[in-house]
């Protein structure tokens, strides 16, 4: 077989393993956590949230300034808090990665770029994604280069 | 004749091999659409359409409210219009948003004093200097445009005043100049359609340049009583590259040999194109990788400090800020992007080949990557926010109206927890494609795989580390 053909075969093989394989990470014991999070124009404080993935997490919204809302994506979670009435509600964190809360409430000019991260970790699917980049680009190079020397030959 | 460029940029040494041998299929060879694009009123009708939403957007966004996602200025041109472009337009059409674009159309009238019939053009005829056919003017508009970008996206009255400022800019330019000086040297949305255009498996050539060298009369360039010269001051005999032609197809609709064909081809030839590379055009792929870096972190990431300095809440941090934007877009990213080559020269033994040229060649690999991170950063705006589009259909002005019925139609965002698994493979196309692009122009100057293997390297490590960058920021 053609080198060039051996390193594509390879490097598939590998960018797949990478994207489905199981992936090593532990898994910390599930908890439970109250988490506040104040809201003002046009960011959250704390911007980044780290749980563990299991975790049962009851968020809990404060509007600073105006009325804000707290809209989790990939989780059914829409607060709505009114300052001086807090929002809050409660879901499990069962998915891992990272997910953007954004203000659903428009509540000036920057509103639609008001974004906090959630982190459930183990955050695999950024490991994932770096080592598939990485796979990709060595496998593309060693490719280019494996061809253009049997092409030379 | 034209697309006179800064000469000492143009020098090269290896020569490429010139991409005119891939397959190539012929659109204009389909009857009905050569018919189409023939047919004089097409440019008019195409633009009369756009140029009525252009106006509303002006409209709404100076009269109707301030509110930002209330108002159909904001939604349609920075996520329906900006969408439509970037994602798509652009990506497989190259530059056919300019042949349809509304904002040089009243001062091209003007100039023609004619929607639709050919006639001499009534201006200043002034020439435009040849120090300035370049496009660092573009680079600094569109810099200029990016740095108050938290500005300009989020407040109706300033999206409205900066495309009434292009208009204004374009028809002036268009009384004291030839043809479309503002779309050629100034236009900031040309600028990154240029740039990227580049890839566009779509492009308008000559069928036989040779005809086209025989061929006294030039109609395509001077124009004639089928149309009229082109319009973007390039000569059609001689293009190579999508970067300056509008796709207006009068060239087409000119050409008395029939000669001009509009064509599908692989994607991506351009960029291996070795003769018109120039330092401006580095720069533009510097600059527009580095504002998708920049707007992703400011605008879609979570620290409010940023968004405060580029929201201009107190004009010494803004200054700061705008200082950084701007050291980021010129110097730092550059400078790394120097470094890589210096490396890559070095290692390879390059010694034949100026560092300066390696520069401007290599710069070109960047193209495709920061096209596809531009689409992975728009993915995460667009999918999110393109449901405040109906509503402002109903309610342009936010007054209340209820036109459609689609008033209260509530902000619904979709799948956003999916985004990230269409951002991830998006980053890698781009990459692998930047990769290829490398390694193509590495072998215009090295003379064995093993010297093309050691040049690329330090490229591909540096367009790594960019890769992380943008998967840190949008799953990190
Ligand atoms: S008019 Fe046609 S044949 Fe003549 S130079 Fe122009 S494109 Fe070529
Ligand atoms: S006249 Fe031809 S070459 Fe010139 S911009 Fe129009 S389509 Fe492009
Ligand atoms: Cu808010």
């Amino acid at each position: 077989m053609k080198a060039s053909t051996l390193v594509l075969i390879l490097a598939t093989t590998l960018a797949i393993g990478a994207a489905v394989l199981p992936w090593p990470g532990e898994r910390a014991t599930p908890t439970q956590r109250v988490i506040h999070v104040n809201a003002r124009q046009f960011a959250f404080d704390p911007p980044r949230l780290h749980v563990n993935r299991g975790d049962q997490v009851t968020l809990v919204l404060h509007a600073t300034d105006v009325v804000h809302g707290l809209y989790l994506d990939g989780y059914d979670v829409n607060l709505k808090a009114v300052p001086g009435i807090s929002a809050q509600a409660t879901f499990v964190a069962d998915r891992a990665g990272k997910f953007r809360y954004r203000c659903s409430v428009s509540c000036g000019s920057l509103h639609p770029f008001m974004i906090g991260e959630l982190v459930v970790g183990p955050n695999t699917l950024l490991w994932r994604a770096i080592a598939l980049t990485t796979i990709a680009a060595t496998g593309a190079l060693a490719f280019l280069y494996t061809r253009s020397r049997e092409v030379a030959r | 004749m034209t697309q006179a460029r800064a000469p000492a940029s143009r020098r090269r040494r290896a020569p490429t091999p010139h991409p005119v041998s891939v397959p190539r299929f012929e659109l204009t060879s389909i009857r009905w659409l050569d018919a189409i694009l023939r047919w004089r009123p097409l440019q008019f009708t195409l633009i009369a359409a756009t140029l009525g939403f252009f106006v509303l957007a002006i409209l709404t966004s100076l009269v109707g409210t301030p509110v930002g996602n209330r108002n159909f200025g904001i939604i349609f041109v920075w996520i329906v219009w900006w969408a439509l472009v970037i994602s798509l337009l652009v990506p497989l059409a190259g530059r056919l948003w300019c042949a349809v674009c509304p904002i040089p159309a009243p001062g091209e009238w003007l100039q023609r004093r004619a929607f639709i019939a050919p006639r001499p053009l009534r201006t200043l005829g002034k020439r435009w200097p040849n120090r300035l056919k370049n496009i660092w003017i573009q680079n600094f508009a569109f810099l200029g445009v990016a740095v108050f970008s938290a500005i300009i996206l989020t407040r109706p009255a300033v999206t409205g005043l900066v495309l009434l400022a292009f208009v204004l800019l374009a028809i002036g330019l268009s009384l004291v100049y030839e043809r479309r000086i503002f779309c050629r040297y100034f236009c900031p949305v040309g600028g990154f359609i240029g740039l990227y255009s580049m890839i566009a498996p779509l492009e308008l050539r000559v069928k036989d340049p040779e005809v086209c060298r025989r061929h006294k009369t030039k109609e395509c360039y001077l124009g004639s009583e089928n149309g009229f010269g082109c319009p973007w001051l390039v000569f059609p005999g001689s293009l190579k590259r999508n970067a300056y032609c509008g796709l207006c197809t009068e060239c087409l609709k000119t050409c008395s040999m029939n000669n001009v064909a509009l064509n599908l081809r692989p994607p991506g030839l351009d960029l291996l194109v070795s003769k018109e590379r120039g330092l401006d055009e580095a720069y533009k792929a510097f600059i527009m990788s580095t504002c998708a870096l920049l707007y992703s972190a400011i605008l879609l990431g979570p620290w409010g400090a940023l968004k405060d300095a580029a929201n201009m809440e107190d004009w010494r941090t803004w200054v700061v800020y705008a200082i950084g934007f701007i050291a980021m877009n010129l110097a730092v990213v550059p400078g790394l992007f120097y470094a890589a080559t210096w490396l890559s020269r070095r290692w390879a033994r390059l010694s034949h080949a100026p560092t300066r040229q390696l520069f401007i060649d290599f710069a070109y690999a960047l193209v495709p990557l920061g096209l596809m991170a531009w689409i992975a950063f728009s993915l995460s705006f667009v999918l999110v926010n393109i449901s405040y589009a109906l509503p402002v259909l109903s309610d342009p002005f936010g007054w209340g109206w209820n036109l459609l019925g689609t008033r209260d139609f509530p902000w619904t965002p979709y799948f956003p927890a999916r985004i990230p698994y269409l951002q991830v493979p998006i980053l890698i196309v781009g990459l692998i494609f930047g990769l290829y692009i490398t390694w193509r122009i590495a072998n215009e100057h090295a003379s064995a795989p093993e010297q093309a293997l050691r040049s690329v390297v330090p490229i591909a490590a540096l367009l790594l580390v960019v890769t992380f960058g943008f998967l840190g920021l949008y799953l990190g």
